[in-house]
């Protein structure tokens, strides 16, 4: 290989090295066939990354005394030392923006280059989730739409009002996603048309559902069918199209959070598939621009020490450990995927017949397009990175005094432990499956929702109480929550208005 | 193709109205928190903002999650003893929320408080809360006794030792030429005349000659006869006179400390000092402040004893004002010190004493010092408001009130400090004007 001559040396980064650094960097993730949004790099400095935080990492966002709260929470810990600042921050946008800290180092900036905007930007256009519910072309002029009608509103009704609105949306916020369909993609400017036309229409039809003249007899004395006919799980929506006595502004609130939350669902639903497909590329592209002889030792020991830190992975009885790392975890599993590729064992063409031998690369980008945590899990969690990561299932029953290993990294215990790890990735059993069951559209209004638990777990009671508060408020009439177990039985009650208990 | 943006010089910032929302929504516990802090601090320390802790459950922002309970099973990492069917204690407190799952409460570290910091402004509005302070530490004080002289241009008329020279001769100057234009018009006509005869080969008039001569010599006598300086060219260096207020102040808190003083009613006085030991930071450089306690004798002390010690006795007050007196005759002179003093007390006097207290404070402190401010903490008027009533009506710069609870402070406060002194006067009795 012919001796190619050092991009830099010094720690000193500036703009000239960053444009070097970001050409070969994506010279490289081009051979190996990493497609990207365009990318803006922008270098900022701790207070405007402590800004963008709060700001759920969003480029701008409406303003709630929330984003105040972390804003401030997370200034008290960077003073105190307490929390450390990442090193970069990227928004799944068209063109993808990535945040550099202006404090890093000229190494480090090529490894958040290499991770945040080549790493993190081709998941986001290439994962089958992103592609089918975000819509990264239009996501900031749609946050610019957000703010300033939300901003409007507060104009118009007053902050307080818009801030209780959102209030008990954000507390809805989880039950606020589709999870099977898709709409098609809107600019910004037919989302405003189509805000005029829907406020319209919802009054239109409202009015025929909360019709108060009286239908027929006979008509009433037959148990009209449920409404919603099959429960609704995203509850935001339901309430947006549906709840009499909302004005139109308030449901256009409603639907801004909801769009929000649809946008961040995937991101939650691929942790580890993308900080791994992040850290993968990383080290990867680094690596490469080492062999071509465009970085030194030096810079090589600088990058990996923080790639060290950053898939590091504490002992579940260490200080330090607070769940599974998933950058470790995905890091592992796509390292992994690779070495069963090129160097398979006989244990891996038992477990992988058909990735073990087969063109890494291919493999590679086929599981961060096709999957999301749970099923990538499910699919690509080797017998060794359980064996190297020392994995084992604690089985944790109430009905019992004691916790049970139920699994550990044996041939015993493989299938069992990859099935239980990809269930606690599982977003359906992570969070409450909550529904709109039913609303009484003929009688009293009130709506029931209902809690199908899982494995028999119960509610949260106090914030509960204090998020049916919120839903009250939305509704407008009278809301119950029941939680049923896996036979159909009613385990638990929760009322609002409280009174109505007994 | 990558573009690379250098937002450093954006304003952050971003998050300030966020953090105003927060602060507002959250007024009430930040309010209560600020007050407490407040028994924590010194006087003079009231310059900077202050770590603000607030029960977390009053900012939750809740989401439907699990409770403990039910059947779970997490994985872990880092096995080292473990086999299948192994069966371990339950650790305490940790319920089928395994650390896996979601992020109900996202800084949930264990602690129950969120804290947070605050702007020095932000602190002391909410200290006095609704008291608009700003307004009144705006206001300038007007007892100078100082004066700075200060550059104000020239004027026409002044004592000789400001003459300026330079502005007068150019005054001259600027005279001499307005008023011989005619002369020296004339002069240089009749000196063109004169030429010409003399060049002039075909006339030859030594008569006329001579007598343009003539002429041009008186002229030139006139212009010489024009005084180089007149009286009305003199300007003079102005100056007018700046009232330059003293730089230091000095802040004597007296304040009764014998066993009827409770701890409430030191707390109520420690804000009345507060208040007063930022009037006087923001109007002059320096302040010093000096503590003296009394019970029946006084002494000086620190701050730390000030409100905390507690003594039992009965209360002489002159003993304090005596002290007081003392004090300033040996370090703070009045012509370099404006010297404040401020009482606190719940009024409660030896009625021998009463009479004492009064000619230490005619005949020594209040011709001493810049303001004297007494603020008596009880519900009815006790033994020395009516001894002290009399003096404010004869001392301009004495004023007394009365405190019943924390509320009054400030407008008490602001009746004291009033910007008139007239109107002081008028709100001393029992206006509210």
């Amino acid at each position: 290989m012919a001796e190619r001559c050092l991009l830099s040396t010094g720690s000193e980064w500036s703009f000239e090295l960053l444009e070097t650094y970001d050409r070969e960097i994506g010279r490289l993730a081009e051979q190996y066939r990493i497609d990207t949004y365009p990318n803006q790099i922008e270098i900022i400095n701790s207070e405007q990354m402590i800004d963008a935080y709060a700001a759920v990492g969003m480029p701008l966002m409406y303003n709630h005394w929330s984003f105040g709260k972390q804003f401030l929470s997370n200034m008290k810990r960077y003073r105190r030392g307490q929390m450390g600042l990442a090193y970069e921050l990227v928004i799944n946008s068209n063109p993808c923006i990535a945040y550099l800290m202006e404090e890093n180092t000229m190494p480090m900036q090529a490894l958040v280059i290499a991770h945040a905007c080549y790493g993190h930007n081709s998941f986001f256009k290439g994962n089958y989730l992103f592609k089918q519910w975000t819509n990264a072309d239009s996501i900031v002029d749609y946050l610019l739409f957000a703010k300033h009608y939300i901003a409007q509103c507060e104009e118009k009704y007053g902050v307080e009002q818009v801030e209780t609105l959102l209030d008990a949306c954000h507390a809805l916020m989880n039950q606020g996603v589709n999870r099977y369909e898709r709409q098609a993609h809107l600019s910004p400017e037919e989302e405003r048309h189509q805000a005029r036309e829907r406020e319209e229409y919802i009054q239109r039809n409202l009015n025929d559902l909360w019709r108060t003249i009286p239908v027929k007899e006979e008509k009433t004395q037959v148990k009209s069918e449920r409404f919603p006919k099959s429960p609704e799980e995203n509850i935001l929506y339901f309430i947006e199209k549906n709840a009499p006595l909302l004005k139109t502004w308030q449901r256009e609130i409603i639907r801004i959070v909801r769009k929000i939350a649809q946008y961040f669902y995937p991101q939650r639903q691929t942790q580890v598939m993308n900080e791994g497909w992040a850290s993968f590329w990383h080290y990867t592209l680094v690596h490469s621009l080492y062999d071509e002889g465009l970085v030194n030792e030096g810079f090589m020991l600088e990058v990996l020490h923080s790639h060290t830190n950053v898939v590091f992975q504490p002992a579940f009885d260490d200080q330090r450990y607070s769940g599974i790392n998933p950058y470790a975890l995905g890091f592992n599993i796509y390292s992994d995927i690779r070495r069963i590729c090129e160097n398979p064992t006989p244990e891996d063409r038992q477990w992988f017949p058909d990735i073990a031998g087969s063109d890494w690369l291919d493999t590679l980008h086929f599981a961060m397009q096709n999957f999301k945590d749970e099923s990538f899990i499910l699919q690509f969690l080797s017998p060794k990175v359980m064996r190297d990561m020392r994995l084992f299932g604690i089985d944790d029953n109430d009905a019992h005094q004691y916790l049970e290993i139920s699994a550990i990294h044996d041939e015993e215990g493989y299938r069992s432990l990859r099935q239980s790890l990809s269930a606690q990735y599982n977003l359906g059993n992570r969070e409450p499956n909550i529904q709109v069951l039913d609303v009484d559209v003929t009688g009293d209004r009130s709506m029931i929702l209902v809690h199908e638990m899982h494995q028999g777990r119960p509610l949260d009671a106090a914030s509960t109480q204090e998020i049916l508060k919120h839903v009250y408020y939305l509704w407008g009439f009278d809301v119950s929550l029941q939680s049923v177990d896996e036979y159909g039985k009613v385990q638990q009650r929760y009322w609002l208005p409280d009174s109505e208990q007994g | 193709m990558s573009i690379i943006i250098d937002r450093r010089l954006n304003a952050g910032k971003k998050s300030t109205v966020n953090r105003q929302r927060f602060l507002q929504r959250h007024h009430k516990v930040i309010h209560k928190a600020v007050q407490d802090a407040l028994s924590q601090r010194s006087i003079t320390d009231i310059d900077r903002g202050d770590n603000i802790r607030i029960p977390r459950k009053d900012l939750s922002e809740p989401v439907f999650h699990h409770g403990s309970g039910g059947r779970s099973e997490q994985v872990h990492p880092g096995n080292r003893q473990f086999h299948a069917g192994d069966r371990i204690k339950r650790p305490p407190g940790g319920g089928g929320q395994g650390t896996g799952d979601g992020d109900a409460s996202n800084q949930g570290e264990g602690e129950d408080q969120f804290a947070f910091e605050i702007s020095r402004d932000e602190f002391l509005d909410y200290l006095f809360d609704e008291l608009e302070l700003p307004n009144l530490v705006r206001k300038e004080l007007k007892d100078a006794t100082e004066f700075r002289m200060h550059r104000a241009g020239f004027t026409t008329k002044g004592s000789p030792e400001r003459l300026n020279i330079v502005r007068s001769l150019r005054a001259a100057h600027a005279r001499r030429i307005a008023l011989s234009g005619k002369e020296r018009k004339q002069i240089r006509e009749l000196k063109r005349q004169l030429r010409e005869l003399q060049v002039n080969p075909d006339c030859n008039d030594p008569e006329r000659e001579e007598e343009l001569r003539l002429e041009i010599q008186a002229l030139n006598r006139r212009l010489r006869r024009m005084p180089f300086i007149d009286e009305f060219d003199l300007r003079y260096n102005s100056f007018t006179k700046l009232p330059l207020p003293s730089s230091k102040a000095v802040m004597f808190c007296l304040m009764d400390v014998s066993g009827s003083m409770t701890q409430s009613i030191k707390e109520i006085a420690k804000r009345f000092f507060l208040l007063l030991y930022l009037f006087l930071q923001r109007n002059y450089e320096a302040v010093e402040v000096v503590f003296i306690r009394h019970h029946t004798e006084a002494r000086e002390c620190n701050e730390q004893d000030f409100f905390f010690s507690r003594e039992t006795g009965g209360t002489v007050v002159s003993s304090a004002l005596k002290l007081a007196s003392e004090i300033i005759a040996e370090r703070f002179p009045p012509e370099k010190w404006n010297i404040y003093i401020a009482q606190a007390s719940d009024g409660d006097n030896w009625r021998e004493d009463i009479d004492r207290c009064r000619e230490i404070l005619s005949d020594q402190l209040l011709p001493l010092c810049r303001y004297f401010a007494y603020v008596e903490i009880a519900e009815a008027p006790q033994a020395l408001w009516h001894t002290y009533q009399l003096l404010g009506q004869e001392n301009e710069h004495f004023a007394s009130q009365r405190i019943r609870s924390q509320q009054d402070i400030y407008p008490v406060f602001r009746r004291l400090f009033a910007k008139h002194p007239s109107s002081l006067a008028a709100l001393r009795g029992f206006g509210y004007g």
